[in-house]
């Protein structure tokens, strides 16, 4: 256990020495958050949108007045027909499309319900989402105004539809897929390169020859990285707590083990790569392109996994992250428990058996 | 029970031969050099005693153990120095030592009087990172590491290459301090020149051991008549003797030229050659260098 | 041989960095057709005195002439008429011989017609005629040692530096490599060896010694030994060393 302990102690002096791997560490986290989060929750002003309306009545007038009186949008052009939605958005600087079913006003009175549909253009799915959310707001607000001024229960429907990005998931998006991107870079993408650069430096070779056991070398080389993995998952969700109000709707506790069976998983990730390379620079590469591009381009971090052509949805299902980005959106966001996600838990208890598995197959207590 | 033992080892990497066919013995508390250059299979030799590579054919017995079935025991008992340092460089000098003790599980204070002599050296350095260690100090830290367990068997790959000239003297005067203590040490270096600190050599080329004796063994095998010519213009003379049917092999050594000239011309044709050619020479005695040429 | 015409004119030169000085006013010539050695421990300011010489770093004060030229107004024109060769070599491993004979005789601007013709006496002197379409990644170090070199002065550059040049290869090739450069001493280029391998100074026929940033001996290895009393280069070096160690 002594010589276990010696590892460690050493270990957590090679990180603490070299700053650059300070900075990555304890930087990247709050970096990336605070990047995400801002590009995410820009403001809008002046969006220009069109509206086709078929009812041409007075309410329809009202919305449309209130919408553009709010400074958010300018109403750039009035539309005659469906077919000519598809033109204006491919025009380019029309960003939103308020369609007004047949006598919307008459509806609204006699039924208490009328139909509007929102046509946003969510190649830009930020601005797209904020724009709907806003129109949403604006209308609710004069459903309203119009309930308490006719004492009439009336209410508006709005019947929203993403174009180009039909599932677009929430703003919260992004704070799920941060920590999965950081836990797995710190956990697999440091520990290879540290294993690695033993093997690089030559000093794997002393320690092959030496009473240590492969195991203490390798729990030595990961235990610090179960710690500043950790840590790392509760900066990023306090983070996103304080700083950007994302909810927590369900267990924290729940989150932290699932974050910790994240970080086990990218353990042996990281591991499994090590035995792979032999220097820093090969452990830097697969793990750029085994780790961080996946995470992001195919875990439905940035792009929905719904939109993908058929057989890319199916390399998505062998991506890690996927699933825990599925989890914590459920726990955070949805407040659900273990019940709702105990497939995705297991998926990932399964690429931490597969991992551990073929690193231990594949670790050498030699050089060839 | 010699300490090492290798029966007939080859070593292929798919499809090159890095050993063939290597026998060979060292006695307890022997200072025994691999002496050779880049190449001729002193590492991936020392890799297959120390247990860290298995050979493709033949038996090694390490400590009257078995390389490949006994490989733990081995890697208790044997010290190793890697061709490059195996340091942690952004770790000080004093926790470089304190790593390695605590891996093989005792104590610099311990085994102190082991390492005393060289560690005393570095010690005002102790709290310096090692990176930032001279080549010979790091050598010394080195050293002092792979001794820390107090192993009975030594190997050190190349541990004066990159090291200044001061420092190898140093180093070697080291080693035979060790060798009082019981310790068989196994070297290899690529400089034929070190060959003589060794007690016995082994000289490699190409992953064949052409010859293991002393160093004065190998020496007084070589059974040619040796000149060392002083010329003007080494160049020109080199020429001029390369192409003369007397010669069998002429070059250049430092400021002069090796000159062996065929057996069946005698010490008057010699003479005449050398005068006719207005050229100073001496005879000279061979060193490891022109024994290992002749034996390639 | 050597003549007395001055390709290196060295006087006073320093170079500090912040309050270190790593070269204390070094004072030394190297001549036409020389084999000058410059020797030195790791750490002495032996790379940092080859980096000016090079025109890749400016001294901090002193006069440093490089093939007739003065090393801060005409750096551009310095670096055309010398050659270069490290221990690690600066040979493309994944190309052949012959593309990289091509490639470094364009860098050098020489013409096609001199470029063919440099390259096939260069492979017939090389005797590398089977390897001509070989990967040089493949050739033994010895050979890609000699290639290396011939490279570095297929531009016939008034000086070519060597550093660390033959560390690690067998004593055949070694002596081999160095009848190349004696050949090339021969044909009226000078040549320019640093080392911290005192079997290879042996080699050089005129030699500096520097110890912690300071020329402490200059000479030819014969004369050196004698002063010294030594009966290597080794041990006059060793015998300096000391000495320093001593007096700081």
């Amino acid at each position: 256990m002594k010589r276990f302990w010696g590892f460690v102690i050493k270990e957590f002096k090679h990180i603490f020495r070299d700053y650059r791997t300070m900075i990555i560490l304890f930087g990247m986290p709050v970096a990336q958050i605070l990047i995400f989060g801002f590009v995410i929750t820009n403001d809008i002003k002046d969006a220009e949108i069109a509206v086709l309306d078929h009812s041409k009545d007075q309410t329809t007038h009202e919305i449309v007045n209130k919408l553009t009186a709010s400074g958010y949008f300018i109403l750039k052009d009035n539309l005659e027909s469906e077919k000519e939605i598809e033109p204006t958005f491919q025009s380019g600087k029309i960003k939103q499309v308020i369609i007004f079913g047949n006598d919307f006003g008459k509806k609204l009175v006699s039924e208490g319900s009328a139909d509007i549909q929102i046509i946003a253009d969510a190649s830009d799915p930020n601005t797209a989402n904020l724009l709907v959310n806003y129109t949403s707001a604006i209308i609710r607000d004069y459903t309203m105004s119009l309930n308490a001024e006719k004492t009439m229960n009336a209410t508006i429907v709005p019947e929203v539809r993403m174009l180009f990005n039909q599932s677009l998931d929430g703003a919260y998006m992004f704070i799920p897929g941060i920590i999965a991107l950081i836990l797995i870079l710190v956990s697999a993408m440091m520990t290879s390169i540290t294993i690695a650069r033993e093997k690089e430096m030559g000093t794997m070779e002393v320690l092959l020859i030496s009473p240590l056991r492969p195991t203490h070398i390798i729990m030595g080389k990961v235990a610090p990285y179960i710690v500043i993995a950790f840590i790392n998952a509760i900066t990023v969700i306090f983070m996103g707590f304080f700083v950007f109000k994302v909810p927590l709707e369900g267990s924290l506790a729940l989150l932290l083990i699932e974050s910790l069976l994240y970080i086990f998983m990218s353990l042996s990730l990281g591991i499994f790569i090590s035995t792979k390379s032999n220097s820093q620079q090969v452990a830097m590469f697969i793990s750029m392109f085994a780790l961080m591009l996946p995470t992001v381009l195919l875990s439905g971090f940035i792009f929905p996994i719904e939109n993908m052509p058929g057989w890319l949805q199916a390399i998505t299902y062998i991506m890690p992250p996927r699933y825990f980005i599925d989890i914590v959106k459920n726990i955070l966001l949805k407040g659900t428990g273990l019940a709702f996600v105990w497939k995705e838990t297991l998926a990932i208890l399964g690429f931490t058996v597969l991992f551990i598995a073929l690193s231990v197959k594949n670790f050498k207590i030699r050089l060839e | 029970m010699k300490p090492v033992i290798a029966e007939n080892i080859s070593k292929h990497f798919k499809s090159t031969a890095a050993l063939q066919h290597i026998s060979f013995e060292v006695d307890k508390a022997e200072i025994f050099g691999l002496i050779g250059p880049d190449g001729a299979g002193k590492t991936t030799l020392f890799r297959i005693l120390n247990t860290l590579l298995i050979p493709t054919e033949g038996t090694a017995s390490v400590l009257g153990q078995d390389t490949i079935r006994d490989y733990k025991y081995i890697r208790h008992h044997v010290g190793y120095m890697p061709g490059r340092f195996s340091l942690y460089e952004d770790l000080s000098v004093e926790e470089n030592l304190n790593f390695y003790a605590t891996i093989f599980q005792t104590s610099i204070e311990e085994n102190y009087s082991l390492i005393e002599k060289i560690y005393k050296q570095i010690e005002a350095f102790k709290d310096r990172k090692a990176g930032n260690l001279s080549g010979g100090m790091k050598q010394k830290l080195a050293l002092s590491c792979a001794l820390i367990h107090k192993p009975k068997l030594l190997f050190l790959d190349e541990p004066t290459t990159g090291v200044d000239a001061v420092s190898r003297k140093e180093f070697w005067s080291m080693l035979k301090d060790l060798k009082q203590h019981g310790i068989t040490i196994l070297v290899s270096t690529p400089y034929m020149d070190e060959a003589e600190q060794c007690d016995r050599v082994a000289l490699m080329q190409s992953g064949h051991i052409m010859d293991i004796d002393k160093p004065a063994g190998i020496v007084s095998k070589f059974n040619h008549r040796l000149f060392a010519v002083y010329p003007e213009n080494i160049y020109e003379a080199l020429q001029l003797l390369k192409t003369s049917p007397i010669t069998h092999t002429a070059q250049i050594f430092g400021q002069s030229i090796h000159w062996v000239p065929k057996e069946n011309f005698s010490e008057a044709e010699i003479l005449n050659f050398m005068h006719s050619n207005n050229l100073n020479y001496k005879v000279d005695s061979p060193n490891i260098e022109d024994c290992f040429m002749e034996m390639m | 041989m050597a003549t007395q015409e001055k390709i290196i004119h060295v006087r006073d030169l320093v170079k500090k960095f912040g309050n270190f000085t790593a070269n204390d006013h070094l004072n030394f010539d190297v001549y036409k057709g020389d084999i000058y050695g410059f020797l030195g421990a790791n750490g002495a300011g032996k790379t940092t005195a080859i980096k000016i010489l090079c025109g890749l770093s400016y001294p901090t004060s002193g006069t440093v002439e490089v093939a007739g030229l003065n090393i801060y107004k005409e750096r551009e024109n310095i670096k055309k008429d010398i050659g270069y060769m490290s221990q690690k070599f600066s040979l493309y491993e994944q190309l052949t011989v012959q593309e990289n004979i091509r490639f470094y005789g364009g860098i050098y601007g020489l013409k096609k017609k001199e470029l063919n013709e440099a390259g096939n006496h260069m492979i017939e002197t090389l005797q590398l005629q089977n390897e001509r379409h070989k990967i040089v990644g493949d050739l033994p170090l010895g050979w890609k040692q000699k290639l290396a070199f011939s490279i570095a002065i297929m531009h016939n550059p008034c000086i070519v530096f060597l550093d660390e040049p033959t560390g690690g290869v067998d004593p055949k090739t070694r002596r081999q490599f160095w009848e190349l450069i004696y050949q090339a001493a021969d044909r009226g280029i000078t040549v320019f060896v640093t080392t911290h391998y005192m079997d290879e100074a042996e080699y050089c026929q005129r030699l500096s010694i520097m110890v912690d940033g300071r020329i402490e001996a200059l000479g030819k290895p014969e004369d050196l030994k004698n002063e010294h009393a030594a009966g290597s280069m080794e041990e006059v070096f060793i015998k300096l060393a000391r000495k320093q160690k001593e007096t700081s």
